[in-house]
Order: C-alpha cells, then sequence, then structure tokens
C-alpha cells in the first residue's frame, strides 16, 4: 500500500509528466485556450493512460523482455524481443485509442461529441507512449505499480494542463509585447511553473 | 542547382518562415527535453531528420492504397519501424549519447513534427517532394534544437561539445557558470526568446 501512495505521489508531483519531461507539450500548448475543454483532454489522456499501462506491462514481462517467453518452454528462455517494444506499445496505444472512440461512439454519443476530437490527438500523446518508456525503464514490481504510475501521471498532466488553461484565461486581459504575444508568453509561463514544480523534486516519498 | 523554385520553396520554407517548432508549434516535447548540451541536441536533430524524410517518402508511396479510417495506425507503424532502426544504430554507434537520449529517441514516434507533416504533405504529394519536405522540416526542428543547445551549454557548463569555451580567467573573476540554464524550464524561456526575437523580426507572424 505504501508503494503505491508513494509512486502516485512521485507520479504527480516529483516526476510530473509536463515539467519534468515535457511529455505531452503539444496538445498542452495546442488544447490549454480554456479550462473546459482543458479538463476533457486531460481526462481522456489519463484514462487511456490508466487502461494502456497494464497491458503493456503484461506484454513487456511476459512476451518482450529478456527472458520474458520462458513459460512457453525452456527452449525460449534466451528470446529477447525488447527490440520489438516501440512498435508493439505505439500498435497497443493506437489501438486502443480507436477501440475506446468506438465505444464512447456507440454507448455514450454526448461524450463522444464533447471529447470526439481529442481522441485520435491522444494517440499521438508523447505523454501515452512516454508512460510506457518509463514504465520499462523503472521495471515496476507488477502490474498494479504500473496502473497507479498511469494514474498518477495522468493526474499529473490533467493538473498541469487545467492550470495553464486557467492562466491562459486570465491572459487575454493583460499587456504583453507584441511579438510575445501567444505562443511566446506561453512558454514562458510554462517554464516558470516547471520552475515552481522544481520545488517538489526534493521530496523523498 | 538543379532544383526548381516549387522544392526550394518546399525545402526552405520551413527554415524560417513556416519553422515547425516555433511557428507550427510541433515536436516541441524533445525539443526541450534533450538540449541541454549541445551533443544531444544535434544526435537528436539528424535522427529526427532522417525519420521524417523517409517516412514522408514511404506514406507518400503508399498514400493511394492506405484506407482512410486505419490511416494513423499505418503511420505509426511506419514511424515505429523507422525509429527501431535509428534507435539501433544509434545503440551500436553513440552509445553515450543513446543514454543520454533515453526515452526520448523512441519518443521520435510521437514527435508531432512527423504526424503533423506525413497528414498535411504525404498524404497529398509525391515521393520526392514529401522528401524535400522531410528533410526542410527536419533542418528547420534540428536549427531550434542547435540554438537552444548552444546557449544552454554555453551559459550553463561554459563548454561546447564538452570542450571548455569560457577562459579559466574569467572564472577567477569571479564568473560563475549559470546552473539554471540547465535545468529543464529554462529550455522554455530559451524558446520564448528565441520566438520573441523571430516575430520582432517577422511582424506579419505576429499573433493578435
Amino acid at each position: 500500500m505504501e508503494e503505491l501512495l508513494s509512486t502516485f505521489m512521485r507520479a504527480v508531483f516529483v516526476d510530473n509528466m509536463l515539467f519534468a519531461y515535457y511529455l505531452g507539450m503539444c496538445s498542452f500548448l495546442a488544447v490549454s485556450k480554456n479550462v473546459k475543454t482543458a479538463l476533457g483532454l486531460g481526462i481522456a489522456v489519463t484514462f487511456i493512460l490508466v487502461c494502456t499501462l497494464p497491458i503493456n506491462y503484461m506484454l513487456e514481462n511476459y512476451v518482450l523482455k529478456e527472458g520474458a517467453l520462458s513459460w512457453l518452454g525452456a527452449e525460449y528462455a534466451g528470446v529477447n524481443l525488447s527490440f520489438l517494444s516501440l512498435l508493439i506499445f505505439i500498435a497497443v496505444i493506437a489501438s486502443f485509442v480507436q477501440l475506446v472512440e468506438m465505444v464512447i461512439e456507440r454507448y455514450a454519443p454526448a461524450l463522444y461529441t464533447s471529447l470526439g476530437i481529442f481522441l485520435p490527438l491522444i494517440a499521438v500523446n508523447c505523454a501515452i507512449l512516454g508512460g510506457s518508456l518509463f514504465m520499462q525503464q523503472k521495471a515496476f514490481a507488477n502490474a498494479g505499480v504500473a496502473t497507479v504510475y498511469g494514474l498518477g501521471s495522468g493526474i499529473g498532466w490533467l493538473l498541469a494542463i487545467v492550470g495553464m488553461a486557467a492562466i491562459r484565461e486570465k491572459l487575454t486581459y493583460s499587456n504583453i509585447p507584441k511579438p510575445l504575444k501567444g505562443l511566446g508568453i506561453t512558454f514562458i509561463i510554462t517554464g516558470l511553473m516547471g520552475i515552481g514544480f522544481m520545488c517538489f523534486s526534493g521530496l523523498k516519498i | 542547382m538543379g532544383l526548381s523554385n516549387k522544392s526550394k520553396e518546399i525545402l526552405a520554407g520551413p527554415l524560417s518562415k513556416n519553422n515547425p517548432v516555433i511557428i507550427q508549434m510541433l515536436g516541441i516535447c524533445s525539443a526541450l527535453a534533450v538540449t541541454s548540451k549541445l551533443e544531444p541536441s544535434i544526435v537528436m536533430a539528424v535522427s529526427v531528420t532522417a525519420v521524417v524524410a523517409f517516412a514522408n517518402v514511404i506514406i507518400s508511396l503508399l498514400r493511394n492504397t492506405i484506407p482512410n479510417r486505419i490511416r494513423i495506425i499505418v503511420q505509426l507503424v511506419v514511424v515505429a519501424a523507422l525509429v527501431t532502426i535509428v534507435s539501433e544504430v544509434l545503440k551500436a554507434f553513440a552509445f553515450d549519447v543513446n543514454k543520454q537520449l533515453s526515452v526520448f529517441v523512441g519518443l521520435i514516434i510521437t514527435n508531432c513534427i512527423l504526424m503533423g507533416r506525413l497528414e498535411a504533405f504525404a498524404l497529398g504529394n509525391g515521393p520526392w517532394e514529401s522528401f524535400l519536405d522531410g528533410l526542410g522540416n527536419g533542418l528547420g526542428y534540428g536549427i531550434i534544437l542547435v540554438i537552444i543547445g548552444f546557449f544552454r551549454e554555453l551559459l550553463g557548463s561554459g563548454t561546447l561539445l564538452g570542450f571548455q569555451v569560457i577562459p579559466e580567467v574569467f572564472y577567477q573573476w569571479g564568473y560563475v557558470n549559470n546552473g539554471l540554464m540547465i535545468l529543464p524550464p529554462m529550455a522554455l524561456i530559451v524558446v520564448a526568446v528565441i520566438i520573441w526575437v523571430h516575430r520582432a523580426r517577422n511582424k506579419d507572424l505576429q499573433e493578435n
């Protein structure tokens, strides 16, 4: 339990996907113009992360890793398929996004119209693939920890994008030098928020 | 040279007027994370240029046979295969840099430049134009990466490509490296400054 909690807190604050690793920056900058859509995208990203991480964890540990195929029989024990991991992970993510899109379209048309445009975008959100790659790098103890890690990084991303959207809504009224308007000032604010988030990096949890 | 005007435009446009990072807002994720030193920035720029150019060619050759509904998966698979090749090559010939880049080599797959150019250009144009477009965009991305890497390494560690550039005397006079430049958030600020300078020079690009 303690391990789960600390993994979660670390993923949200210390290893925040956006401010510590800059993952998912493209959609972060493009979709953070108002709070409502930012929230929608954040929830969708969290959901996909929570669903794909355990699947990729299983694939990594029972198919791809060196010696992972030993459950098939002794002659497979030496097989190392880890060079395929990029292909497999992205295929899982892309097909899962497509699947979720179809399910939502069929059973919750209202949600689909509000989320619809974001869903295909998510397949190429670096935060999702980043989650799987970090999972591979960190070698979690079991699928539960991996799921919690996914939830944590999703929520960290959600916090970041909602905060950014709130600030940008206020920015409309401020007096910014012309060449900095729009993209430039957004970068500076993200940088400042990143410096703010760095104060968590010394935490030992 | 043997290039027609249109080809020249496709190749040179992304370098400044239509730069993928600071105008089209594509590929920002990796532009920020790998640029604390000049060397990984250059390696990253070269890798991305190679992947974009060849992915563009492959998708452009396949563009009439890919069913529209599953095109994203097809594109991702093509890109993922190319990135796997790049990653294996890096592991074989530049292992140290590969270690520094860690997951960001794999993340070239989800680099928005790739999807953006494949969707916007390769699906509607022939292989040669697509190749030039990929090359141009990769170089445009590379320029920004190298500029950021240059300033961050120079101001942050006083070195370039690992060689000491700031003379030892400066340190004796009390010059101190700016440790903040190494930290990730400063990359964003450097990009913002690049955008500021670029837009101050090109007034038509300013937003209202």
